[in-house]
Formats: structure tokens, C-alpha cells, sequence
């Protein structure tokens, strides 16, 4: 028993250098993963997408533990898209965050908790307004302007303190990100295979093709 | 009837019957009248309405047409209540199937699940068959091929190209197989569809309710003034037909059996599909 949770204490050090991006602005969300799948020192997938479409408007992306990972998420698409199903129309943004804390605060206190660390991208079609929530493996559930997962925080937040506005368009935000996906490439030590952009706006979900060939050197 | 083999649902009687399920057919033929019918590259699902009363919010109202996963539709005669219940299990289902192997349902697989759910209610104790039949509809996932599946309460299912289920359903079945015929387009499958719900609603256009479905496409509710306005065409012709027959019918009289140059109508009537009855 003690093994194990010493084994999973040291995994959750991998997964702080996966990259969890999410700022929202004036009309959409902008949410950006990572692209490696790493185990231990080794990348196994240079082109992994971490994230699961739920509905039509809200789109959640995830690091952690892997296995626990892809399981939860899928676990939670089921639910929401069953959801829709029964009731013929969609959970918001909001409700499925509640749904989704609730889902790990009964993880966590159970035998085996899930180690997961969420983003949850949405767009509110009644309220007309983007919507992010950051949500961890402690089901602490917070709605943010602008959020991040892992060592990415350590990097970016500081950025996006300096330079988000609730106000900004599309545009700004793809540069704000540019910005912060720069940072990465400049501070953290690994190669995390540049990310992958979906945005939600009142139209549903895309993923914005993203150009990442660039060289970023330290200053 | 009350021979004491009504009772219990897992007893045949001594020749053979399980009456519960055969009972469970008679509520499906009470129930309303429901209609699918595949074209090329589309399948239309038909329903008569219950019209209902004054002071009833008919948009809030289920409708007798539902759907089990973004692909899969369904719809049911006979008990509401019972068919909430099964049209749940199926959605359940659905899911299920989508997070175990990442693949959606096809249309026979659910449509197998929907028929053993049923059967189940056939042989066990304590419990009381479901009291409707389905037609189940949809294309199964990258294919451009409809489906179409009936099920019923004893848990048979079968796959068709254009069957009706519940009140009168035989009339329109019957109907649907002189007129029907392979590789049907949008505009036919639907007036079909209508004109087949035309023989038993006698109300019209408020009283039906139309889906369809197309390969990748989410399912589309024909509006009222759509329906409307088919119902009307359809009306239309049936008069221009008869007008034409009967002019048709002085004309043959006077030529005392001239062969040709009386219209598609004349043509129709002479089909031997027709069982010699002309079609109204």
C-alpha cells in the first residue's frame, strides 16, 4: 500500500511539465495542451490530444496521472453526452463544472482516486460569455480568466497578469498565447512538442491550427 | 378467457401462448400510429399526434419520436409510460457502448439490445412485458445506407424498407407496399411518408409529426407549415387524379377500350401490385 502511493507521488512530479493552457476574453475560450505523452524521461507520443469534447460549447482538457487521465475524461463525456441525450438539450459550462468537481471530490475519497488535473473550456450560449474553470485532483473547482496547470502556472500566470483583459478579441488572445507558449519553450526543461489549440466560441468547438516551428532562445 | 394461464407472465398456456405478451400486442395496436420509410440516403419517421386538448402545451409535450443516440432515432406505438422506460435503457446503452469501444452504436446492435431488454420482460418473474412496438431508424457510423428495425414486445426484431406500427397499422402497411418503391429521393420518402399517415389520421396535417434522418447529419422535425403544405400537394393531386379518371373513365367508355394516352394515374391502377383495387 505505501508503495504505491510513493510511486504515485513521484509520478505527479511528470505531469507538472505537461502544459495546461486556458484564456478566455471578450467572446470565445482558447484552450492549449501540450502534445507529448511522457513517461518517466521518455516522450511516447509527439502528438497527443488531452482533451474531450463534452458538448457542444464546453470542451475539458486534462494532465496527470496517466491512464487515470484519459479514463476520467471519457468517463465524464459519457455522463455529460448522456445527459443530453435524456434531456434534449445541454448542461452549460457551469453545470458541468459542478458535475465534474463533484465526480473527483467522490474520486478522492474513495480507495483509489483519480489523479487529475482539469481545464474546463466553455462557452455559455444564454449568458453569451466564454467560461473557463480550473479544476485539480483535490476537487478544488475555481472560475478563472485565464488559468494553467503544472509548471506551466510558474511561467505564464505572470504574463497573463500583465497582459490579459476580459475585454480582449480573438486575435489578442492568440497572441497573448504566443506569449506564453514562447515563455514555455524558453524556460521549461523539456521538450513538451508545442501545443494544441481548441477555441470555443458561440459556434462550438475548433481546433485552430497552431505554427510552433520557431526558436525560441533564452534571453 | 380467465383460464388461470392469463396469470402469471413465464406460463404458456397448453397450447402454447404466453397471453401477457399477446396482450402486450393488442395494447401496441391501440397505441397511435407510427410509420418509417427509407429512401436513398434518407429515412423518415412518421407519427400521428394524439390532437391534443385546449388548455395542453403541445411544445413541451414528448413526442412520441425520440432519439437514442445522435444517429439513432426511435419511435414507438403503444404505452407512453412503458416506452420512457425502454427508450432510457436504450440511450444508457448507447453510451455505454461509446465509452467501452469508442465506436457509436450501429442501428442493428441497438436495435438487438432494445429487442433483448424486451424479451427479458417476457420471462421473468414479478415483472409485466413492455406494451409497445418500435421502429427504430438511423445510419449506422461512416455509412450511407438507412436502416430500419422493427422490435416487439415478445422481443422479435426484424429489419425493414418501409413498415408502420399501432392503431390501423395494417392498412398502412398495405398502403406502403403498393407504393413503394427502391431508391426513393428526400421529396418522395417524405410525401410518402405523409400520404401513408394520410389513410388513418383523418384530422391531417396538425395531428403528424415528421423526422428525418440523412447519413452525418442530426436529425431534422419537419415544421407544421411543411407538413402543411405536403399535405396539401398531396390533396391537390388526389383531386387532379380523380378529375382525370373520371374524364379518363367517359373517354375509355366512348372508345370502348383505347389502350394508352390516359394518364400515369390510369397506369397505376393497372399495376398488378394494385390487387386489382384502383389506389384512392
Amino acid at each position: 500500500m505505501a508503495d504505491t502511493s510513493a510511486s504515485r507521488e513521484s509520478c505527479l512530479h511528470v505531469f507538472e511539465l505537461e502544459v495546461l493552457l486556458g484564456i478566455t476574453g471578450k467572446d470565445f475560450t482558447i484552450i492549449a495542451a501540450s502534445k507529448a505523452a511522457m513517461r518517466g524521461a521518455s516522450i511516447l507520443k509527439p502528438n497527443d490530444d488531452k482533451t474531450r469534447i463534452l458538448n457542444k460549447q464546453t470542451l475539458m482538457a486534462f494532465v496527470g496521472e496517466p491512464g487515470d487521465t484519459v479514463q476520467f475524461a471519457e468517463y465524464i463525456q459519457a455522463n455529460i453526452q448522456l445527459y443530453s441525450m435524456r434531456n434534449a438539450s445541454d448542461l452549460s459550462p457551469y453545470e458541468v463544472s459542478s458535475f465534474v468537481r463533484a465526480e473527483l471530490a467522490k474520486s478522492l475519497r474513495s480507495r483509489s482516486p483519480y489523479t487529475v488535473n482539469l481545464l474546463l473550456g466553455g462557452y455559455d450560449a444564454i449568458k453569451q460569455k466564454p467560461e473557463l474553470y480550473w479544476i485539480d485532483y483535490l476537487a478544488s473547482c475555481a472560475p478563472l480568466p485565464y488559468a494553467a496547470h503544472g509548471y506551466a502556472q510558474y511561467y505564464c500566470l505572470s504574463i497573463l497578469d500583465k497582459h490579459h483583459h476580459p475585454d480582449i478579441d480573438y486575435e489578442q488572445g492568440m497572441k497573448l498565447l504566443r506569449m506564453c507558449t514562447d515563455e514555455l519553450k524558453r524556460r521549461l526543461p523539456i521538450d513538451f512538442k508545442g501545443v494544441m489549440v481548441k477555441v470555443i466560441d458561440k459556434d462550438g468547438i475548433r481546433e485552430e491550427p497552431y505554427v510552433d516551428d520557431k526558436q525560441v532562445y533564452a534571453a | 378467457m380467465a383460464s388461470g394461464y392469463d396469470r402469471a407472465l413465464s406460463v404458456f398456456s397448453p397450447d402454447g401462448h404466453v397471453f401477457q405478451v399477446e396482450y402486450a400486442l393488442e395494447a401496441v395496436k391501440r397505441g397511435t400510429c407510427a410509420v418509417a420509410v427509407k429512401g436513398s440516403g434518407i429515412v423518415v419517421l412518421g407519427c400521428e399526434k394524439r390532437s391534443a386538448m385546449k388548455l395542453q402545451d403541445t411544445r413541451i409535450t414528448p413526442s412520441k419520436i425520440s432519439m437514442v443516440d445522435n444517429h439513432v432515432c426511435l419511435a414507438f406505438a403503444g404505452l407512453n409510460a412503458d416506452a420512457r422506460i425502454l427508450v432510457d435503457k436504450a440511450r444508457l446503452e448507447a453510451q455505454s457502448h461509446r465509452l467501452t469501444v469508442e465506436d457509436p452504436v450501429t442501428i442493428e446492435y441497438i436495435t438487438k439490445y432494445v429487442a433483448g431488454v424486451q424479451q427479458r420482460y417476457t420471462q421473468s418473474g414479478g415483472v409485466r412485458p413492455f406494451g409497445i412496438s418500435t421502429l427504430i431508424v438511423g445510419f449506422d457510423p461512416g455509412s450511407e445506407e438507412a436502416r430500419l428495425y422493427q422490435t416487439e414486445p415478445s422481443g422479435i426484431y426484424s429489419a425493414w424498407k418501409a413498415n408502420a406500427i399501432g392503431r390501423s397499422s395494417k392498412t398502412v402497411r398495405e398502403f406502403l407496399e403498393r407504393n413503394h418503391k427502391p431508391g426513393m429521393d428526400r421529396a418522395t420518402t417524405i410525401e410518402l411518408t405523409i400520404k401513408s399517415l394520410l389513410e388513418v389520421v383523418q384530422t391531417g396535417a396538425k395531428n403528424i409529426e415528421i423526422a428525418i434522418m440523412a447519413p452525418g447529419k442530426n436529425v431534422e422535425m419537419l415544421g407544421s407549415d411543411e407538413i402543411e403544405k405536403t399535405v396539401e400537394k398531396i390533396n391537390h393531386d388526389k383531386e387532379v387524379e380523380a378529375n382525370t379518371r373520371r374524364a379518363g373513365r367517359g373517354g375509355a367508355a366512348a372508345s370502348a377500350g383505347a389502350v394508352g394516352a390516359q394518364g400515369p394515374e390510369q397506369v397505376l391502377a393497372s399495376r398488378p401490385a394494385g390487387e386489382g383495387g384502383a389506389p384512392e
